[in-house]
């Protein structure tokens, strides 16, 4: 047999269902029911991993999310999943871990002889050693994060996918032990909705891992009973598997539920999902967290936690060793004692070892009579065996646990089961900012106030014995259910649980050897992270005052395992240290979500691949894509961005297209450009507010470019409106800024303009928009239209009525590439038709198609700014020599704001032209000016920039390259050289205003 | 996640909102006769309290409404909402600090 440790019978689990997995690439079998954790113990593998640092080997040490050591590399390639607690993941046929930190593997690993040099590495040592010189970094960092690896990413998209889904309810009970259960049954009795969630497979939470009896049968039978008439009630959801990782404002909780034991073999059924729930009440039933004693050398492979060793014996049937002893402050760990001793003849209780003197409960009183050997007021004071444990040093403890007494005694054992009691598992309640409150007595934190309508009920309110979590869930389920409003419950009947006499624990947070702490042997608190007890010390006597500060020094807690376990010591020794007497007066640090790893996959759901983001294509779309196009994202929009003919290269094709327009037609799909319809009759005063220009005069049917500013008077958005009647205006702005102008418009109407009669409608997608442009564009449109096309009756910047290849359209006669260009739109059903006659027409003008880059070059080569290129936020009207725009006549959103100080500043940044010295230099846009020539600055030195490039191009029209750039004083430098450094050396330029063709506008009329 | 109670719609989550910044500030009149820094003033300067807030949001995917939102930033709890352009109700004072 190769389980060597599972016992002959009991557990939970289907001894008829054999699994096999491997681990490291050893082949093991466990059963249906097995954790990967209880299957590799069942299998007698006690180190799983190395420790994070020092490289120490390490065993498995829980039992649940509290699990420091045992993290696993699971499956491999897209399914790869990283820092997978062994105790949480439930075995299924085939699986394959890893351990994680190791290499070659956990029993022989190249760096565990950093352990030898732990002197080297004291707490912060990353913080101490690594800071110099600051240059070395990036050689370090190199080496330290192999050193210390967890996990690796997956190596390939992965295959399953995800859900999310949303859910409201009167009550959520989180936790499905006797607490959670009592609750949801009390509030599903009640008639209020109920959402029970639980992290098992099985509810019963403590009960599946306890010998424990109620109503004079096994608790189970109780359990299943409760499970059974929640989810027979209406509109109840139990969720198995299921996590509650974070609690959030509003009562609003996220739950994470595993879709089954296995993989899912890529039919429907989603991994996992992630559920929303918005609760009017939440009965937060998580149980407790034992923390283990902090004595030397608490690492070894073999010690574990005394109530993890009873899940293992009475839920999975496995005994982890041979011969067992108890390292206890309190009664509860007795519990395991009796249940080995109960286990068979395959294992032995070796002897409790408790740190009180004459421990005098019932359940202690049960262990004497079984002949179990109490050694009390006793310390462990070493563990014998570095790959496993061998045995215990006990020493006699002094009355106030600081020192040791009396003659050192041996005694032999495989497994230390270790208690240092239970703490409440407040996380969740503190996630929603409740506050924590300390009991000195007994060394925990309790539930305290909360901002939620929430209540803690059973252990994680510091209820521990059976009957109290029983009846304390059910009086939480009624309340939240009559604050839910179910005032009316049944009358309910207590189930009949006896309860032990249990005697107080004795706090002990450092076991004390013969040596000050951390001289002989190491008392580890994070066992994640190697942090111990001589650390927090150190961080102490450094001056670390604030649990928060020490946390992120030390890093106690930060590990995948959050400190599950070796906070609340921690928090101890911290306050200890530093001689206060009272530990709940060190704070405790804030819990965040999430409880446990969430995967970014459950996170992202079906927000993945297309469906991430929408995409938008105008009505032109599959014309461009059955030509050819490339195509540029702009926002949500797919625009073409050139269309290469015959293998062209973008350079060549770029090139062709900005010939084209220039010297005879081209076309343009501007369907995306934002179009705002603007009517009532305040609209040309509303225009007059948020532009820097007047438009009350406009005449109907004509046109005006217009620049919107922020308040603090950097432009925010550009366009051109026209004006359609009185009180009607058609507003366009850039494709990427639509939806945010149309939202400042509204705001600015709703919260400080309600007096003025304004609609705004975003109208963009209503029409589609062909824009032809060259000197033949007014031949081709004559052939589809047969209004006057002449520069008398359809002048620059107006608009008319018409109807273009049989279909009613405005045309617009701007300019965007200083060429004659009408922008024709029409109802987008009919953008294709339209297109397609005027490529039609087109044709013996030698009609070419040009995309988004020419675009850019046409408009760059007038010196035509683009919003959010030649301007970043910080950019006036003035700063690009547009003050022509800016009235001085009336008031207008961001005009005060010229009169800064900072913008009358004489040494602003303005638009200029750069011509290379070399014409085939096409500088990189955002490249930095200097004013001198520096070929490597000098060490140290900083190099005081003037200005950076913002558009740069190769023109086709100009036979060489050209660039617009923001220049501090550059309009008093034109004429004059600057240097750009760049990766192959210093280019220089001579800075040139920014209009390169047509510097007259002679070409606009054709 | 906060669970916002639009004035015209009912309760939404937040995500379908967008905050839009303290409420009750009114753009002067006159910015001309205002110094540069009472203007920065207007311009900058928001409070940034611990405790109740009168702030405004919009219902950027719902109706697209505008209204103000009385919240405690310590505890997000909402006291209420009012539509724009009234006053805070009685009792919710504003309380800037200088």
């Amino acid at each position: 047999m190769s389980q060597v440790n599972r016992l002959p019978d009991g557990g939970r689990i289907d001894r008829d269902q054999s699994l096999a997995f491997t681990f490291n690439g050893r082949r093991l079998t466990g059963y249906a029911g097995d954790t990967v954790a209880s299957a590799l113990l069942a299998n007698g593998v006690r180190i799983v991993g190395r420790s994070f640092k020092y490289h120490r080997p390490r065993g498995i040490v829980g039992a649940g999310p509290e699990e420091p050591n045992a993290l696993l590399q699971l499956e491999t390639g897209g399914r790869a999943l990283p820092n997978q607690q062994a105790t949480r993941v439930e075995l299924y046929d085939g699986l394959s871990a890893d351990s994680v930190n190791c290499w070659p593997g956990p029993d022989f690993d190249l760096m565990s002889g950093i352990g030898l040099f732990h002197r080297l590495t004291p707490a912060g040592f990353y913080y101490k050693t690594f800071m110099w010189p600051a240059s070395f970094w990036k050689y370090y960092e190199h080496v330290i994060r192999r050193a210390a690896g967890l996990g690796r990413a997956p190596t390939a998209p992965d295959p399953d996918h995800y859900d999310k889904m949303n859910a409201h309810c009167d009550v959520l009970v989180v936790g499905g032990g006797p607490a959670g259960l009592a609750a949801a049954a009390a509030a599903a009795a009640s008639g209020a909705r109920v959402i029970l969630a639980d992290d098992q497979p099985e509810l019963g939470g403590r009960l599946l891992s306890e010998r424990a009896e109620i109503d004079g049968g096994p608790a189970m039978d109780w359990a299943a009973a409760a499970e059974a008439a929640i989810a027979g009630t209406e509109d109840a959801i139990v969720l198995k598997r299921t996590t509650a990782f974070g609690y959030y404002d509003h009562n609003f909780v996220g739950l994470i539920e595993q879709r089954g034991a296995i993989l899912p073999d890529g039919g429907d059924r989603s991994r996992q999902r992630i559920w929303r729930v918005r609760a009017k009440q939440v009965v937060l039933a998580t149980g407790a967290i034992e923390r283990p004693l902090i004595f030397a050398d608490n690492d070894r492979p073999g010690v574990m936690l005394a109530g993890a060793v009873r899940s293992y014996v009475n839920r999975y049937g496995v005994a982890p060793g041979k011969r067992v002893a108890v390292f206890t402050n309190n009664d509860d760990a007795y519990r395991t004692a009796l249940d080995l001793a109960d286990a068979g003849v395959a294992v032995a209780v070796a002897a409790v070892v408790d740190v009180r003197h004459d421990p005098s409960g019932d359940l202690v009183t049960q262990a004497m009579a079984r002949g179990i050997e109490i050694v009390d007021g006793a310390a462990v004071t070493g563990v014998q065996g570095s790959r496993g444990v061998r045995g215990i040093e006990v020493m006699g403890l002094n009355e106030a646990g600081d020192g040791v007494t009396g003659a050192a005694r041996d005694i032999e054992c495989d497994v230390i089961c270790s208690s240092g009691g239970w703490n409440p598992a407040i996380h969740l309640h503190s996630h929603a900012g409740g506050k924590a409150t300390f009991d000195a007595e007994r060394g925990i934190f309790l539930p305290g106030e909360t901002l939620q309508a929430a209540t803690s009920a059973g252990a994680a309110a510091g209820t521990f014995d059976l009957a109290g979590c029983v009846d304390g869930g059910a009086e939480a389920g009624k309340a939240a259910a009559a604050q839910a409003g179910y005032k009316k419950s049944p009358r309910r009947k207590n189930p009949k649980i006896a309860t032990e006499d249990e005697a107080p624990l004795r706090l002990i947070w450092t076991v004390p050897t013969t040596a000050p702490t951390g001289r002989r042997g190491k008392h580890f608190l994070d066992q994640a992270h190697d942090v111990t007890a001589a650390d927090v010390q150190l961080a102490a006597r450094e001056g670390y005052r604030s649990i928060e500060h020490a946390k992120r020094y030390t890093t106690l807690g930060m590990a995948p395992d959050q400190g599950k376990t070796g906070n609340i010591p921690g928090m101890a020794v911290l306050g200890q240290a530093l001689g206060v007497d009272n530990v709940g007066d060190v704070g405790t640090t804030t819990f965040r979500p999430p409880f446990t790893p969430v995967t970014l996959g459950a996170l992202a759901g079906r927000d993945v691949g297309p469906l991430m983001d929408p995409v938008r294509m105008t009505p032109i779309h599959h014309w461009h894509e059955l030509a050819g196009c490339t195509w540029e994202d702009v926002g949500q929009w797919k625009r073409p961005w050139y269309y290469p003919k015959d293998g062209e290269d973008m350079h060549t094709a770029v090139s062709r297209e900005c010939k084209a327009v220039r010297d005879a037609v081209g076309i343009l799909d501007a369907s995306t450009l934002g179009k705002i319809d603007i009517q009532g009759p305040d609209a040309a005063e509303f225009l007059n507010r948020v532009y820097t220009n007047a438009w009350t005069k406009l005449g109907n049917g004509r046109c005006r470019y217009g620049l919107m500013l922020g308040e603090d008077g950097m432009i925010m958005d550009d366009g051109v409106t026209t004006r359609l009647a009185d009180d009607h205006f058609v507003m366009t702005t850039t494709t990427g800024n639509a939806a945010s102008v149309l939202e400042w418009l509204e705001e600015w109407l709703q919260t400080e303009w309600p007096e003025l009669k304004v609609f705004c409608t975003s109208v963009t997608e209503q029409w589609a928009n062909a824009t032809i442009c060259g000197p033949r564009a007014r031949d081709l449109l004559a052939e589809c239209t047969d209004i006057a096309l002449d520069a008398e009756s359809f002048p620059f910047m107006s608009m008319q009525d018409a109807t273009v290849a049989g279909i009613p359209a405005r045309i617009f006669r701007i300019s965007f590439t200083g060429e004659l260009s009408y922008e024709i739109n029409v109802p987008a059903s009919c953008g294709l038709s339209l297109w397609t006659a005027l490529i039609n027409a087109g044709d013996k003008y030698g009609i070419t198609p040009y995309g988004t880059e020419t675009m850019h070059v046409l408009r760059a080569e007038k010196g035509y700014i683009i919003v959010g290129q030649e301007t970043d936020g910080t950019t006036t009207p003035q700063d690009l020599g547009m003050d022509w725009i800016v009235s001085a006549k009336k008031d207008f959103i961001g005009r005060r704001s010229f009169a800064r100080e900072d913008n009358q500043r004489d040494d602003r940044k303005q638009l200029v032209g750069l011509l290379t010295d070399d014409p085939s230099t096409v500088l990189p846009e955002g490249a930095q000016i200097t004013e001198t020539r520096l070929e490597r600055p000098p060490p140290g030195s900083t190099v005081p920039m003037i200005g950076h490039v913002t558009s740069s191009y190769h023109s086709p029209n100009l036979g060489r390259s050209f660039a617009l750039a923001l220049v501090k004083r550059g309009r008093e430098r034109i004429g004059e050289n600057v240097y750009l450094p760049l990766d192959g050396g210093v280019a220089r330029a001579e800075v040139t205003g920014p209009v390169f063709v047509d510097p007259e506008g002679s070409r606009i009329d054709g | 996640m906060l669970l916002i109670p639009c004035p015209f719609c009912g309760e939404r989550e937040e995500s379908e909102f967008h905050q839009g910044g303290e409420a009750h500030i009114e753009r002067p009149k006159n910015p001309d006769k205002l110094s540069d820094a009472e203007w920065a003033d207007y311009l900058f300067l928001r409070d940034n309290k611990k405790g109740l807030y009168l702030e405004r949001w919009v219902h950027r995917h719902g109706c697209r409404r505008w209204f103000n939102v009385a919240r405690d930033t310590a505890t997000n709890e909402i006291k209420t909402v009012y539509k724009m352009g009234a006053k805070p109700p009685r009792g919710l004072t504003k309380g800037r600090a200088k």
